[in-house]
């Protein structure tokens, strides 16, 4: 207790009698602190604004046109695929999804709002959850689901007729669509989005003018839901071998072929990394000037008997408790920053990246003052206090 | 008087350099008996200092032996000497002597702190300590508010707090006016005397001799001189005995 108490006592007590240069530098840790979380924030957002709709879906499995190299929008998979997909051993469901993008007109009229189109078949795999409202009431409705963000950036609800806008050919079109349901969070390609049934989907889709002239159903990728018990590369292995023309992969790397989702994480966690090792340096950097500053003082607790491991013990208690302080005061900050977001800023702070980022940064203050607790130890009370 | 509190048996200090190997401290034999304080004396080089920091366990001798309570500080691996400096010795430097962000009162507590005696009894006898210094009213002050003369008596509070065998002090009176001096090494002497501690002041004012029993006076390395009756002592301090 003894080797706990007199640490922590001799730790609080400096800091207690320099407040203001500890509080500085709890300021830095501090303004380190938002920065990070805003980075882990924005990465956390602009990944989930890219992978939301997939890590969300009701599947084991997505299915893509061969050689389409993953991407959702390349892939075309006719509606003979999804029949033969149905059909394959250890396939419980499995659900069509088509995707575009169109403007919704916002309330005023004035305002518009850019989003994903997805055509989904009612009640199959793809079809997101709905926790206000209800599903499709069949494949022809002119219904529509909204995703929680969409009702956020539009206020559109339940109940209400919205308007989208889509090119056709050489025209803009407009379709009223009436909102049936609205579900969780559901972005795709960083977009709000509404699903709609896919043959009204198919009727107010963006087309080209070829387009207009025929009704030929495609659609970008196939949502597939495995039977109780199944094997997953088993049935994987099997849509590949007996479904023409068609690659099956796990959601969770369909997530990483999502375009620029692999690079884009990648960048954000590296501006992360090198934000903490400038944390590393500036808290080291500080920890080491005042040990400087504080030679004949150790050299003077070593003299009247005082063992290293509690000169080293009170530094380490000493930089933990300002770490702490800074860390406490910028998650606060990031906190109350936060609430004043707009919900346009993809920023999202989910428990894991959080208490990974707020791990970290409560390690880059010991890491940072290691250097300058092994020179407390070092110091010789004989030369600090001028005898030698 | 009589019991032996110290004693030094052929202690030599030598250091290598690229000139040769330097005698600091050369075969010096002393002792110091507990209740009594000495003075040890010498001119700048003489090496009073290097024997200070080898009597207070900070340096180890080349050879000879350095006797506190029984135990040959020399032949003791660091960790205890580390103890014995915290449990047998009471240390008043010639500057820096607090800690700067403990108050009069928590700086004398930290020698109890360090022996895990900081109880009541503990904390009422440093309060006493201080108030007999005469710093009664200054016990919350910190370091930088209290003047050099009040920081040596702190300092001095401290190095008795624990009741060490050995109390030493290197310069004490260095940075005060011949007023100061005089006030803090008589209340020194007189609390060395009262808890029978072993006292070993080392100074270049020949003039605080007046309050020590005994001086060791060095020169080159050596001890070339012990100063013991009162005549002796008195008429160093005040000159009219001519130092060797």
């Amino acid at each position: 207790m003894q080797r706990l108490t007199l640490p922590t006592y001799l730790a609080f007590k400096e800091i207690l009698r320099n407040k203001g240069r500890f509080l500085l530098v709890g300021m830095v840790i501090a303004l380190i602190t938002v920065l990070v979380l805003f980075i882990a924030g924005l990465g956390e957002g602009l990944g989930n604004g890219n992978r939301e709709y997939l890590a969300k879906l009701d599947a084991d499995l997505l299915v893509f046109q061969s050689r389409s190299e993953f991407l959702i929008p390349s892939s075309r998979l006719p509606h003979e695929r999804l029949n033969a997909i149905r059909r394959v051993a250890g396939v419980a469901d499995a659900g069509p999804i088509a995707t575009s993008s169109a403007t919704l007109l916002l309330p005023d009229g004035v305002k518009s709002l850019r989003l994903g189109l997805l055509g989904v078949e009612p009640d199959h795999a793809g079809q997101p959850p709905v926790f206000d409202g209800r599903g499709f009431s069949t494949d022809l409705a002119n219904e529509v689901i909204i995703d929680r963000s969409a009702a956020i950036r539009s206020g559109y609800k339940v109940g209400d007729r919205i308007t989208i806008r889509v090119t056709q050919g050489t025209r803009d079109e407009f379709y009223q669509l009436l909102v049936v349901g609205i579900s969780d969070g559901q972005q795709y390609s960083l977009q709000p989005t509404l699903f709609v049934p896919y043959s009204t989907w198919d009727r107010v889709r963006p087309k080209s003018e070829a387009e207009l002239l025929r009704s030929n159903p495609v659609y970008n990728v196939i949502a597939v839901r495995l039977a109780d018990g199944a094997d997953l590369e088993t049935v994987r292995q099997t849509i590949e071998r007996e479904v023409d023309s068609v690659q099956a992969v796990t959601i969770g790397y369909a997530i990483t072929q999502v375009p620029g989702y692999s690079a884009q994480q990648s960048t954000i966690q590296t501006q992360g990394v090198f934000t903490l090792l400038i944390g590393v340096l500036v808290i080291g950097g500080f920890f080491q000037i005042q040990i400087l500053q504080k030679v004949a003082q150790i050299g003077v607790l070593k003299a009247i008997g005082t063992p290293n491991p509690l000169v080293a013990a009170a530094s380490v208690i000493q930089i933990v408790m300002i770490t702490a302080l800074g860390v406490g005061l910028g998650g606060l900050g990031t906190f109350l920053l936060a609430l004043g977001f707009p919900p346009t800023v993809p920023i999202v702070f989910n428990g894991q990246s959080t208490l990974i980022a707020v791990l970290a940064l409560l390690l880059i203050g010991p890491i940072g003052g290691l250097v300058s607790v092994r020179y407390a130890v070092k110091i010789e009370p004989l030369k600090a206090l001028g005898l030698g | 008087m009589t019991d032996v509190a110290l004693e030094t048996r052929s202690v030599v200090k030598t250091y290598k350099t690229d000139l040769g190997t330097i005698y600091a401290v050369k075969d010096v034999s002393l002792q110091v008996r507990s209740g009594e304080f000495v003075a040890l004396v010498g001119p700048s080089g003489s090496g009073k200092t290097t024997m200070l920091s080898m009597l207070a366990a900070l340096l180890s001798p080349t050879s000879g032996q350095l006797i506190l309570d029984g135990q040959d500080l020399s032949k003791l691996p660091e960790a205890d000497r580390v103890t014995m400096r915290r449990e047998k010795i009471g240390f008043t430097f010639q500057a820096n002597n607090l800690i700067p962000y403990l108050s009069a009162l928590e700086n004398v507590e930290m020698m109890l702190r360090l022996n895990n005696r900081l109880d009541k009894v503990g904390k009422l006898r440093a309060k006493e300590l201080l108030s007999r210094l005469g710093l009664g009213e200054r016990m919350n002050n910190l370091p930088s508010q209290m003047s050099g003369g009040q920081q040596q008596r702190v300092a001095i509070a401290r190095a008795l707090i624990h009741n060490p065998s050995l109390v030493l002090a290197d310069e004490p009176t260095a940075s005060l006016d011949t007023e100061r001096a005089y006030q803090v090494v008589q209340t020194f002497a007189a609390l060395i005397h009262e808890n029978q501690r072993a006292g070993i002041m080392v100074t270049h004012d020949l003039r605080m001799c007046e309050f020590v029993d005994r001086v060791f006076q060095m020169r080159d390395g050596n001890l070339v001189k012990i100063y013991e009756t009162r005549d002796e002592i008195m008429g160093l301090a005040r000159g009219t005995t001519q130092a060797h």
